[in-house]
């Protein structure tokens, strides 16, 4: 069909619609956009608001939220890749940051120096324990 | 009857615990299933935002992320090691976190700086311990990985990149193969790499083979018409450094819930074989509880037929 266009719309956790539209409507961060098939390749980022999908055998437009995210088209295809978070470049500086106060915290009092030697040696601890158990498992069998 | 109640209570022991691991077990089983499903649910995303990548990588625009560009003196390297947040998971971790450190004792030979970051309590507690340079850590991400979780400690990572802190960017995770097999794998995230965007490793064959057609199909638009570009709103900078960290961070998240599934499924091998254990030290202490029963048994017999005999 040539009057119709794909559309995925797919976030980080799951996939939410997929299916062939006549019309989508998206909230751009420019403004509302509208795509008809055959659109130029297009690349944006969109506002959180409501996705309007008119599908081909449909009169009623389908209506998915979405929280923000971007929105790629070619001519046969619209992918929308929504945020399953709501984001902002503050919020996500703040949980950077956040992140970055653990950290330094957790390295305060500790020497910079990776120590290998008992690195290794923990770990190769552990795998004999684990072989030791299996060759055990192996015997009473 | 000497020692016949101590291994009563033995094995009374040894079968709670059995109830402990196969309920362990039961439940490991069913959380894995969960999280397998969590898995397959993350792949169209990563699917298509590694295509969006791949079109804007072949797009000829006149910007190009930072994280395209591969820098030529390697000296600084971040590594990214996803680990489970609990115990008791036969070598999971033990396995991700030795290939890790392997790799990490190579770069230092190389003479390269390391920035650690941390997700999973298990390796951060290692790599605290070991005394690495952890720049950033989540713990406690419960059952069901969310990406509002990851984000402060992937962009710390991000920044530091950006910054020009660390050279390259690699993530190590263990990979869910099947539910018996999962494998320790270290894959570079920063800079993209041309496979990375093609094929990604994580993908089906299927889904590779999909990938790759939608791409030679831009290729063909991109050849049928010259050069081409994208239309960008509002402008070309905000929106690729906006995709180029979402497809960032669905690698990570990727990595992340395949961790998550190969916990699983690793946790419930370890507590099945835990139980089998259990039963057959069960079956070894009731086959000395009863022989001990019998010969107390024998032995008071033989002592009343010697009274007997002694008053007759």
């Amino acid at each position: 069909m040539a009057n119709t266009v794909h559309i995925d719309v797919v976030s980080a956790e799951a996939s939410i619609f997929s299916g062939e539209a006549e019309f989508v409507v998206a909230p751009a961060s420019a403004g509302e956009v509208g795509i008809y098939p055959n659109h130029a390749p297009m690349i944006t980022t969109i506002k959180p608001g409501a996705l309007r999908i008119k599908q081909a055998n449909e009169a009623e437009e389908t209506l998915i939220f979405i929280s923000g995210g971007l929105l790629e088209v070619q001519p046969g295809v619209v992918t929308v890749l929504a945020d399953t978070a709501v984001r902002g470049h503050d919020l996500d500086e703040a949980k950077a940051i956040a992140a970055k106060e653990a950290a330094e915290e957790a390295l305060k009092n500790r020497t910079s120096d990776i120590d290998y030697a008992t690195a290794q040696a923990e770990l190769s601890e552990a795998v004999a324990q684990i072989q030791t158990i299996e060759r055990l498992r192996k015997k009473t069998h | 009857m000497a020692g016949s109640k101590e291994i009563r209570t033995k094995i009374k022991s040894v079968e709670n615990t059995r109830k402990i691991t196969k309920a362990m077990e039961m439940v490991a089983a069913s959380k894995m299933r969960k999280a397998q499903d969590r898995m397959r649910a993350s792949r169209p995303y990563a699917e298509k935002i590694r295509n969006v990548a791949a079109h804007l990588s072949l797009a000829h625009s006149e910007y190009k992320h930072p994280f395209l560009l591969k820098r030529d003196n390697v000296k600084n390297v971040g590594i990214i090691v996803v680990s489970s947040d609990k115990g008791l998971c036969g070598g999971l971790n033990t396995n991700v976190l030795r290939l890790t450190v392997n790799q990490m004792k190579t770069w230092e030979s190389e003479g390269k700086k390391l920035s650690v970051s941390a997700i999973g309590n298990k390796g951060y507690t290692f790599m605290n311990r070991v005394g690495a340079n952890v720049k950033s850590h989540i713990t406690g991400l419960g059952d069901v990985p969310h990406l509002d979780k990851l984000i402060g400690t992937i962009k710390v990572m991000l920044d530091a990149y950006t910054a020009g802190e660390i050279d390259q960017l690699h993530i190590c995770y263990t990979k869910f193969i099947n539910t018996m097999k999962q494998e320790p794998v270290i894959e570079q995230l920063l800079p993209l790499t041309a496979e990375r965007l093609g094929t990604h490793p994580t993908t089906e064959k299927s889904e590779a083979l999909s990938a790759s057609a939608v791409v030679k199909s831009a290729l063909e638009i991109g050849a049928a018409k010259g050069h081409w570009d994208y239309i960008y709103e509002p402008e070309a900078k905000p929106v690729i450094d906006q995709l180029m960290v979402r497809y960032i961070e669905s690698l990570v998240y990727n990595a992340v819930s395949e961790n998550m599934a190969s916990e699983q499924s690793s946790r419930m091998v370890a507590m099945k074989s835990a139980s089998d254990n259990a039963k057959n030290v069960i079956g070894e202490l009731k086959l000395v509880y009863n022989k001990a029963r019998q010969a107390a048994i024998t032995k008071e017999i033989s002592e009343i037929v010697g009274g007997a005999a002694a008053v007759a």
